[in-house]
């Protein structure tokens, strides 16, 4: 397993090669030029709002959307000429499981089984193994809580097993546990020699790639190991402002050049400011608003902050004051 | 502003609700986290009188649920985590309605709308019909449906699952501002922890109890000093060598790195013997230190079943 880039070596394959990727809807261009490549083992994030492209670039790598511009190889396959035995060696989990509700666990497994082809008669027997739902096989869907639907989901897409594993917001709406527990057999996949490519809008779940890649307006503006982003992708430093009244403080930053983004973190504020910026500034800033009670901690940046600072458009503050319909 | 006394709650055998108390004050956001079926949706439906307790006390403002469920609900807003709009009615229309079923009378409804819609940002939106509205706009929409009464208390049940980031943050600014600038008491449910963080209380719940609460700086220190930040490959035999280090309580994989939470006192003992036993058996060391716990490190340790 190789959770970073740069431990591929020639024995690596690359397992997902896009260049230029590209994709239009009339004048509306989805996926903009998107060039990237995952290497077999590793667990990619793929980051951004909704209507970023997100699900048009897997679209494509599934061979189910041609691309209107650019190429790309998944598993060795052109996605466009080999789309076929391409589909028939990756696993897909959508957020909207394609489960029979009223089937039981087993005979969803032995359902995708018969689509895929498995012929082993103890596959579905290992599959429930790794799922940790041998317990639950009699169990219809419809009976089970959102975790365990979500486990045997992930059952349905592993049954034959694919080399590569395309998850789609895989653990929404779950809690901590849940989603942790998930991840642990998401781990042990990628230990047997799995890729897999998450989207996901959620940093909870993006902490768990070995990298993430943001997208915006159908651009890939950055992808890198989560540290790496942290350290490098966020234009200068982040701070707490601990300062009463909370919204005058938040005005007094809003229109400051010392600020690129500030925004009420429960009681408090969290402030982006360039590099160059230090507490004093910010302290003299506040002065000048007649706010004196002011504690001010540099803090190591969020996923979500670096996520805010790429995702969001130059200039355009996260208030309410504006709208966005990019949703 | 709400104020729960030993309020207990069951469903055949089930105790749904058991023995919950909780107080939250004027401008104070509390978190209420935990894992499904934990109670907190019960509870929410406790608080706004659309279920009766057993046993116990529930009071809004003031007004005691019971006795005076009428006067105690109209102070109440309350975003349940299914709410119905009217998809062939517009923005507007939908805010009017309820509005109306709020009370408000005819020449009060339309600037109180409007207000509510700038509020939430929606303003340039209230003739698109409400069908055509996006996941997260459909979300705002809810929310200034339920704050047209001007509410002093709002109940939020899960209300940014399945909503963007971007739009989450938007969300947040919205309910922060409630809080500060209008002193409303909110208590939130959430199954996220980064939600949770921005809580001025947080609560976390299991089996209709809470087990613990406090500001969530305070929750975050019952684990400092137990939560070390181990990277270096191969990360498949660090985390098996971690898993069987005899003071690890627990080894997660988070991509490229590993976050192990260390019994109470043994973080150096730990730190020495890893540090040993990592390259004697083949595998490197790149950091290996304390990191400042997060609110999931201790849902996580609070929740796991008990070995």
């Amino acid at each position: 397993m190789n959770l970073g880039k740069q431990v591929g070596s020639d024995f690596v394959d690359e397992v997902i090669v896009a260049q230029d990727l590209t994709r239009r809807f009339g004048d509306f261009i989805a996926v903009d030029h998107v060039s990237f490549s995952v290497l077999e083992g590793e667990v990619v994030g793929y980051l951004g709002p909704n209507g970023s492209g997100k699900t048009t670039t897997i679209r494509m790598l599934l061979g189910l959307l041609l691309p209107s511009a650019g190429q790309a190889r998944v598993l060795g396959f052109d996605v466009v000429k080999e789309a076929e035995p391409l589909r028939a060696r990756v696993g897909y989990m959508s957020q909207k499981f394609a489960l029979y509700q009223e089937l039981t666990v087993r005979e969803n497994l032995a359902f995708y089984a018969g689509v895929y082809g498995v012929r082993e008669k103890d596959r579905i027997d290992q599959v429930l193994e790794q799922i940790g739902l041998r317990e639950q096989a009699k169990e219809r869907i419809s009976a089970l809580s959102v975790g365990w639907r979500q486990r045997a989901a992930l059952g349905t897409a592993i049954v034959h097993r694919p080399r590569l594993l395309f998850l789609d917001e895989p653990t929404s709406g779950v809690d901590p546990t849940a989603r942790r527990s998930f991840w642990d057999m998401i781990y042990e996949l990628v230990a047997g020699g799995v890729t897999v490519l998450v989207t996901t809008h959620y940093m909870d779940e993006a902490e768990y790639c070995g990298r993430i890649g943001i997208m915006r307006d159908g651009k890939l503006l950055a992808m890198d190991t989560p540290s790496a982003l942290k350290q490098s992708a966020l234009p200068g430093l982040a701070w707490d402002v601990f300062a009463q009244p909370v919204l005058e403080a938040l005005r007094a930053f809003e229109d400051c050049p010392c600020v690129l983004r500030a925004g009420l973190s429960g009681d408090h504020l969290r402030a982006i400011t360039p590099a160059d910026v230090d507490a004093d500034t910010l302290r003299s800033r506040l002065n000048d608003y007649g706010i004196h009670d002011i504690v001010i901690n540099r803090v190591e940046p969020s996923l979500e902050d670096v996520f805010l600072a790429l995702a969001v458009r130059d200039h355009e503050p996260v208030t309410i004051a504006k709208n966005r319909e990019g949703d | 502003m709400i104020q729960v006394d030993h309020l207990h709650r069951c469903f055949k055998a089930v105790r749904a609700v058991d023995d919950l108390s909780l107080h939250v004050g004027a401008g104070e956001i509390y978190g209420l986290v935990g894992p499904d079926g934990a109670g907190k949706t019960t509870t929410l439906r406790l608080l706004c009188g659309a279920l009766r307790p057993d046993s116990g006390k529930i009071e809004i403002s003031g007004y005691d649920i019971i006795r005076q469920t009428e006067l105690a609900r109209a102070q109440i807003g309350y975003l349940p985590q299914r709410f119905s709009l009217y998809d062939d009615l517009t923005v507007l229309e939908n805010i009017r309605f309820f509005a109306e079923v709020r009370g408000l009378s005819g020449q009060d409804w339309l600037p109180r709308c409007m207000e509510i819609l700038a509020f939430v940002g929606m303003e340039m939106f209230k003739d698109r019909r409400a069908g055509q509205l996006s996941g997260g706009m459909k979300q705002k929409l809810g929310l200034a449906a339920a704050l047209v009464h001007r509410p002093k208390v709002l109940l939020l049940d899960e209300p940014t699952t399945g909503v963007d980031p971007v739009t989450r943050q938007d969300f947040w600014q919205l309910i922060i501002r409630l809080a500060a600038e209008e002193g409303v008491a909110l208590l939130i449910s959430t199954p996220y922890m980064d939600e949770a963080a921005r809580c001025n209380r947080v609560g976390f719940m299991q089996h209709g109890r809470i087990l613990t609460e406090d500001t969530p700086e305070a929750l975050r220190k019952q684990l400092e000093g137990r939560i070390l930040e181990l990277q270096g490959e191969p990360l498949p035999l660090l985390r098996s060598i971690a898993r069987r280090e005899q003071d690890v309580e627990d080894a997660q994989m988070f991509g490229d790195r590993i976050h192990l939470r260390v019994k109470i006192g043994k973080t150096t003992p730990v730190i020495e013997r890893l540090s040993a036993q990592i390259p004697s058996q083949g595998g490197k060391i790149i950091r290996l230190a304390p990191v400042s716990p997060q609110l999931e490190d201790l849902f996580i340790a609070l929740l796991e079943p008990r070995q």
